[in-house]
This record gives C-alpha cells, sequence and structure tokens, in this order.
C-alpha cells in the first residue's frame, strides 16, 4: 500500500518546552489509524503539523507524496476538528447548509451552488444516516447528530484522508459506538485513510487498524 | 401618511436609511457569528477620531471617518491574528485607542456642533454628496456580500476548515474587513457612532429567534433593519424625537418582545406537553 502520510524525525516544541523529539511514523493508504496518548501529549499539535498549520522545529512531513510546507491540494484532506461540534451549536444554518460549505471552493468564487452539488450532499448525509434531517437546523439536532452532519460535511468533497481531533468529544456514550462503526464502515466500503486522534482507546481499538501512542515526547506503535 | 415625504430632506433620509438598513445586517450576521460583536463599536469610536482629524485638517469628515475605520479594522484583525486566544483584546485596544485620539483631536475641532452630529447622527440632514455615497456604497457593499455570500459563511462557521477546503480565507476575510470599515463610517454619520453597532447587532439577534436557516435569517435581519429604521424615521419625525436613538430603542423594544413572547410561547408547549 503506498503512503500517505510519512514523518521522519519530526521535533516539536513551544519555546523551550519540548512537545515531541525525532518521532517516525507513516500512514497507509485505507489505514484506520488511532493516535492516542495523555492529555497536553501533543496529539493536536501533530495534527496541526500534518495540516500545516504549526511548523515542526525539526524533521519533515510528506502528504500525498509532497512537503507539507509546498502541499497545496487542501480539499483532498477533511478534517474535523476537537472544536467542530461547539462551533456549530449555536450557528443558524441547516445541515443541509453546513455540509454544502464544503463545496464551496469547487464551486468556485463568485458562483453559486447547482443541482449536481445539491445531489451530492444529500449523498453525503445520505451516507452518514442523516439525509432526513437536511433541512433541520443544526442546534436542533442531538450531539451525535450533529457529529454526524460534520462527518458528512468532510466526506461531501471526497477527501483521500481525513483526520478527525476527537471526534466523540460532546457524544454520549450510546451514539459513540455508532459513530465508530460508521467510520470503520466508512474506511472499508469507500477506502478511505482516517487518523483520528481518540481518548477512547477502550472502545475505538475494535474499529482502528493501527494505533499510534504518543506518550512523555516519543511516539510508538502499539499491537495490542 | 403622504405628508412626511413631501419634504425634501426626509426622502432623503428614508432613501438613505433603507439602503443602510440593507447593508447594515449583512456585515452584522457574519461579525455576530464571528463573536466580533463589539467590533462595531470599536470602529464606530475610532470613526469619530477619522471625523475629528477631518474637521481639523479641513477635509471632508466621513473621508476621515472611512480612512479612520480602515485602519482601525486592519489593525484589529493583525492584533487577532496576532493573540489568537484573547482575540476580543483587539477590539478593546482599538476602541481605547479610537477614543483617546478623537478625544485629544476633538480639543482642536472649532465647530464643535458638526463633530456632535456625529455622535448620535444625523439622518434628516444629509447631503446630496452624502446621499450619493451612501448609494454608492450600499450598492458596491450588497453586491461584494452577494458575491462572496457562501465564503463569508463558511469562514464564519469554521474559519480553518474553510481554509483547509480551499477558500481564500486571507483574501476574504482583507475584503471584508475593507466592509465592515466602510458601512460603519458611513452609517456613524448618518444614525451616529454611538448607535450603529447595534443597528449591526439586533436586527440579527431578532432574526435569529425566528430563521430556519441561515438564508433565512439573512433575509429576516435586514427585514427587521428596514422596518426598524422606517419605523424610527416615522416615529421620530411625529413625536420630534432624535431619529437615531429612536431607530435603535425600537429595536431593543421588538427584540424584549419576541424573547418575552417566546419565552411564554414555549412555556405553554411544555404545560400542553406535559401528561
Amino acid at each position: 500500500m503506498p503512503k500517505v502520510i510519512e514523518a521522519e524525525n519530526l521535533s516539536f516544541s513551544y519555546g523551550n518546552e519540548s512537545i515531541f523529539t525525532k518521532i517516525g511514523f507513516s500512514v497507509y493508504k485505507g489505514d484506520f489509524v488511532a493516535v492516542i496518548g495523555s492529555n497536553g501529549t501533543g496529539k493536536s499539535t501533530l495534527m496541526r503539523i500534518i495540516l500545516g498549520e504549526l511548523t515542526p522545529t525539526g524533521g519533515s512531513i510528506r502528504i500525498l507524496n509532497q512537503d507539507v510546507e509546498k502541499f497545496g491540494d487542501w480539499p483532498k484532506i477533511g478534517y474535523l476538528p476537537q472544536s467542530g461540534l461547539q462551533s456549530a451549536d449555536s450557528f443558524p444554518a441547516t445541515a443541509e447548509e453546513i455540509v454544502m460549505a464544503n463545496l464551496f471552493s469547487q464551486i468556485g468564487l463568485l458562483r453559486f451552488p447547482k443541482k449536481k452539488h445539491r445531489d451530492k450532499v444529500h449523498q453525503a448525509l445520505e451516507l452518514v444516516g442523516m439525509d432526513a434531517y437536511s433541512k433541520r437546523m443544526i442546534s436542533e439536532l442531538s450531539g451525535g447528530q450533529r457529529q454526524r452532519v460534520m462527518l458528512a460535511r468532510v466526506l461531501v468533497s471526497d477527501p483521500e484522508i481525513m483526520i478527525l481531533d476527537e471526534p466523540t468529544t460532546g457524544v454520549d456514550a450510546g451514539t459513540v459506538k455508532s459513530l465508530y462503526e460508521l467510520l470503520s464502515s466508512l474506511n472499508r466500503e469507500t477506502g478511505i485513510t482516517i487518523v483520528m486522534v481518540t481518548h477512547d482507546i477502550g472502545r475505538a481499538s475494535g474499529y482502528v487498524s493501527r494505533i499510534l501512542s504518543l506518550e512523555e515526547g516519543s511516539l510508538e506503535e502499539r499491537n495490542d | 401618511m403622504t405628508s412626511i415625504l413631501e419634504y425634501d430632506f426626509m426622502r432623503r433620509a428614508f432613501v438613505v436609511g433603507i439602503l443602510l438598513a440593507f447593508i447594515i445586517p449583512c456585515v452584522g450576521i457574519i461579525v455576530v457569528l464571528k463573536r466580533l460583536s463589539m467590533i462595531g463599536d470599536a470602529l464606530s469610536h475610532t470613526s469619530l477620531a477619522g471625523v475629528a482629524a477631518g474637521l481639523v485638517m479641513s477635509i471632508n469628515p466621513i473621508l476621515g471617518s472611512i480612512i479612520a475605520c480602515i485602519i482601525a479594522a486592519l489593525g484589529i484583525e493583525i492584533i487577532r491574528k496576532k493573540i489568537p486566544k484573547y482575540a476580543e483584546m483587539s477590539i478593546a485596544i482599538i476602541m481605547s485607542a479610537g477614543v483617546g485620539l478623537a478625544g485629544v483631536l476633538s480639543g482642536f475641532v472649532k465647530n464643535s456642533a458638526n463633530f456632535n452630529s456625529f455622535l448620535f447622527g444625523s439622518i434628516v440632514a444629509i447631503s446630496n454628496f452624502e446621499m450619493l455615497l451612501v448609494i454608492l456604497i450600499s450598492c458596491t457593499v450588497m453586491l461584494i456580500f452577494f458575491f462572496l455570500y457562501k465564503e463569508l459563511f463558511y469562514i464564519a462557521l469554521d474559519e480553518r476548515a474553510a481554509r483547509l477546503a480551499g477558500i481564500p480565507v486571507k483574501t476574504v476575510n482583507f475584503v471584508f474587513t475593507i466592509l465592515t470599515a466602510v458601512t460603519v463610517s458611513v452609517a456613524a454619520r448618518t444614525v451616529g457612532a454611538l448607535i450603529v453597532s447595534s443597528l449591526m447587532v439586533i436586527p440579527v439577534a431578532c432574526a435569529m429567534q425566528f430563521g430556519k436557516s441561515y438564508k433565512q435569517t439573512v433575509i429576516y435581519s435586514v427585514c427587521f433593519a428596514v422596518f426598524f429604521m422606517v419605523a424610527g424615521l416615522y416615529i421620530s419625525y411625529y413625536q420630534r424625537l432624535k431619529p437615531g436613538g429612536t431607530i435603535v430603542l425600537i429595536g431593543v423594544i421588538c427584540l424584549i418582545l419576541i424573547l418575552i413572547i417566546k419565552s411564554i410561547t414555549a412555556s405553554i408547549m411544555l404545560t400542553k406537553d406535559k401528561p
């Protein structure tokens, strides 16, 4: 399988405080990887480096065979931030409008959505089981339903890699299981690569294909 | 009913007022959703520094206010990016600087009545040049808002995701900053620097109580703003009140009534649902 993300000797520090030193890992096409670790070990920092938002203090990272600094094909990377659920909490928009947002760069500046874009939005919502709620305001949906809409927003632009930062934060225990099942089936059926930061390895371990553990500044692959 | 429109200054006030009622909530909804509701206050207070500078240097005060607002808006954006965790601090810093500068410069203004007219506005004393300026700026703001409608929506929803999705976030934010600055400065002249931020927020707050989508919320915001403006102009004319203040007070009363009615309706529905 080809590598889609490759990190070598990656180091990062905030000022004098080292977060991790010379870590390396590869993510292969079709992987479903969980990145775990205690609070403050740098999981979200690592995701921000992958997304080109932070510059590593050492080493290199490549996405889809390009150095992250030169990478420009960001629509191929779907990202669900840790605060994804909260940011939409009181936003006055329907599920359909929120999912459509991720197609705006495809639609282009000074242009407006057409039928094919609306169909794509409905397909994405259907994929996560939320098509029936497309006209509902996001604030009227439950935590689990909102997170499904957020996933549909990521999926609608047909990304090659999905990066999810704590996707189960703020979601009740019963819904967490169905979200993991959904992610696992998307990974199996569409072949999409998923990198997911989580605290909840107890429940996630049954669904992911690999686990990377980030602790005390170093990263190891767990085989349990 | 027709007597009010017989006067040229009132016809002008209605044209300018309605145009402003279209553009202020368009800018206001993005400002509110970006959690930067106080930006209107900071810019309008800074516009006073531009007005004072204009009057001191004998250049058009509206032009001075537009320049001051653009500098202030860009300043807010720069500080916001430098200290993202305390973004709201940028508004306080710029507002303090603007008020301070306006205070100092106003001491050099010879015609204080002219300067004071910017505090509470003078929508019924609009000159032909000012009306043309409002028409030009309103049309430009509406066109830009229409064409950047979807990009502004996504940036307000999730700036980081918008950047990753390929939206030119920096460019759109820059254009929006200029748009906000120009809208605030031109509105400050007509409805008053101390009042303009309320017009950015109150119609949006009312619309958010009814809107069933983002599109609907935008449309309702404009409808509420037009209603406040027209009602405010009528009432202020017949009751001999200050138009700027009347317009805002109608908005505040309307919002309070909506919130009371909504909460009563919600409690009635809750009682009905109980077995």
